[in-house]
């Protein structure tokens, strides 16, 4: 599914922050991505995400070369990613059921399509009650779970999540990831960037480790 | 497993928990606010400049409808004027030019202007109460040419210098060449001013699609996350920037057009002034015909169409800056 071939990538003339990353992402696989701080995790999601593009080497996604790939190209390929970023990104002037509905919406699905699925998983990582609510008025951990609903909604093929238990308690953290467990158990391939010990301790799972801008991986 | 909201079972079973659907979660807000756009200024510029050119164009209209009239009507006739000579019965020179015009084919019409007639002429610069027999004043014929038919002014001419040489034929081909030159400057300033009012609303509506786009960009990039492309994100905003365009087009053209369906009225007051009297001589009754108003109103609906392609122009330059 994913492909990366001697990677490498760098911000301006700045040193390279990413080397010679070799690695695949196999369809419906489970992995925990990482690493100290600023050792590159949030830029190699990005790369993923195809919101960059590598300095060098050959980044293949779903069988296509991302280096060939145009505007609308990549914004078809990102229909099949769903990403969960550290700073959530949810639009202020939705309620929370629309932020998580925006996908869908995006797609040009009717409402009555979906609005039973969002409102069930809103129901599930414990946002019922909160389904009206604008961000602005929601906590860290309510915008972390709209956020990570939003990415998941979709059902996509690949799904990308940067700290998603960073602003949750413990046993919210264990509800959402069991939900991401769901989502790669109906085929999603997950990757999921995280500092936590603890939430990668609760699952068997290929980790990939990210040092010195060198990914290593523990299968 | 299908993946893009075709069948497929719920993502998570709430089993017996399965809540009632609320009644107020439906997605009621548009993707991009309203509010976010600041469409007053865009509106005030857009209404501003669709009145600056409906005035141009009505001006240029009936300037162009006035000047065709005065053209067609001095068209039609032929001026004669007979000097008086030394040696030479003034009276009996005019009454021979009179004869020569009506034999001349495609005249169908000759009013010689009488002695008192000529004096009547002067009053506006010499006064009454002059007697006209102490002053050289030329006679006066005027001829009416048949529509379509074109006299041979030359045999005319010819004609004129046997029976009274002091004669002058005038067929007003100079004083038309003028009109035509001036009716051909003012549509072409008109066309100028137009040009400029159009590259000005191109430029306000770029700066504001610009402003919009910046104060909107953390929803572009929320847009591009969920797999959004750069037309539906465009197709977003150019909706807002389509209304502001034809709000803007209507007030201005509207209030235009109400300008000029007044104007008749306005005219009718000043009739008598002195300014009432030169605007009614120069421009007949101010007022547009049927098809003018058209013209307004399809320039209105052309400078909203204008503010809407340069808005989705300058979206498209902005989108690809976006990642």
């Amino acid at each position: 599914m994913v492909r990366f071939e001697n990677v490498g990538l760098r911000y301006g003339l700045g040193p390279e922050i990413l080397r010679d990353l070799s690695f695949l992402i196999p369809a419906h696989s489970f992995q925990f991505l990482t690493g100290p701080s600023g050792a590159g995790k949030t830029s190699l999601l990005r790369l993923l995400f195809l919101s960059m593009r590598p300095t060098r080497g050959l980044v293949n996604l779903f069988g296509h070369d991302v280096s060939l790939l145009g505007k609308d190209q990549i914004a078809d390929l990102r229909k099949r990613i769903g990403i969960v970023l550290q700073d959530f990104r949810l639009l202020d002037h939705m309620t929370t059921y629309e932020n998580v509905a925006l996908p869908f919406r995006v797609m040009g699905r009717e409402e009555s399509s979906y609005r039973r699925e969002v409102i069930d998983l809103l129901k599930w990582v414990g946002l019922g009650e909160r389904m009206d609510a604008l961000p602005p008025v929601l906590s860290g951990g309510e915008k972390q779970r709209a956020a990570i609903a939003r990415a998941v909604i979709s059902r996509p093929q690949l799904l990308l999540a940067d700290e998603p238990t960073g602003s949750v308690d413990p046993t919210l953290g264990r509800r959402l990831l069991r939900l991401f467990i769901e989502l790669n158990k109906s085929g999603t391939a997950v990757i999921i960037a995280t500092h936590d010990i603890t939430l990668m301790d609760q699952y068997e799972a290929r980790r990939l480790v990210l040092h010195q801008g060198r990914l290593h991986i523990y299968e | 497993m299908s993946r893009t909201g075709d069948e497929h079972g719920p993502l998570v079973d709430l089993g017996h928990e399965r809540p009632q659907v609320p009644a107020r979660a439906r997605n009621l807000s548009p993707i991009v606010p309203r509010a976010s756009i600041s469409g007053r200024a865009l509106v005030a510029v857009v209404a501003i400049m669709t009145f600056l050119a409906s005035i141009t164009t009505g001006a240029v209209l009936l300037v162009s409808a006035s000047a065709a009239e005065w053209q067609s009507e001095v068209a039609s006739e032929i001026t004669i004027q007979v000097r008086p000579q030394t040696g030479r019965d003034l009276d009996r020179d005019a009454a021979a030019a009179t004869e020569a015009l009506r034999a001349q084919a495609g005249i169908i019409e000759v009013r010689p202007f009488s002695k008192d007639e000529s004096a009547k002429l002067l009053e506006p610069w010499l006064g009454t109460g002059l007697s006209i027999e102490q002053l050289p004043v030329p006679r006066v014929i005027i001829a009416r040419v048949q529509p379509g038919a074109t006299p041979d002014l030359a045999a005319l001419r010819a004609r004129m210098m046997q029976v009274a040489p002091s004669a002058s034929v005038d067929d007003h081909r100079a004083w038309i060449e003028r009109m035509r030159s001036m009716t051909g400057a003012t549509v072409f300033a008109g066309i100028g001013i137009l040009a400029l009012v159009i590259v000005a609303t191109i430029i306000s509506v770029s700066f504001a699609t610009r402003g919009a786009m910046a104060a909107n960009r953390p929803i572009v990039e929320v847009l591009h996350f969920v797999g959004a492309g750069d037309t539906y994100i465009a197709n977003r905003f150019l909706r807002h920037f389509l209304r502001l365009g034809l709000e803007g087009g209507l007030i201005g053209g509207g209030v235009a057009m109400l300008g000029f369906g007044f104007s008749e009225s306005i005219a009718s007051w000043f009739s008598g002034t002195p300014v009432g009297d030169q605007f009614a001589a120069l421009l007949g009754t101010f007022s547009l015909r049927p098809s003018g108003y058209l013209a307004l109103a399809a320039q209105a609906v052309l400078i909203a169409a204008i503010t809407a392609w340069a808005s989705r122009r300058t979206l498209f330059a902005t989108l690809d800056d976006i990642e």
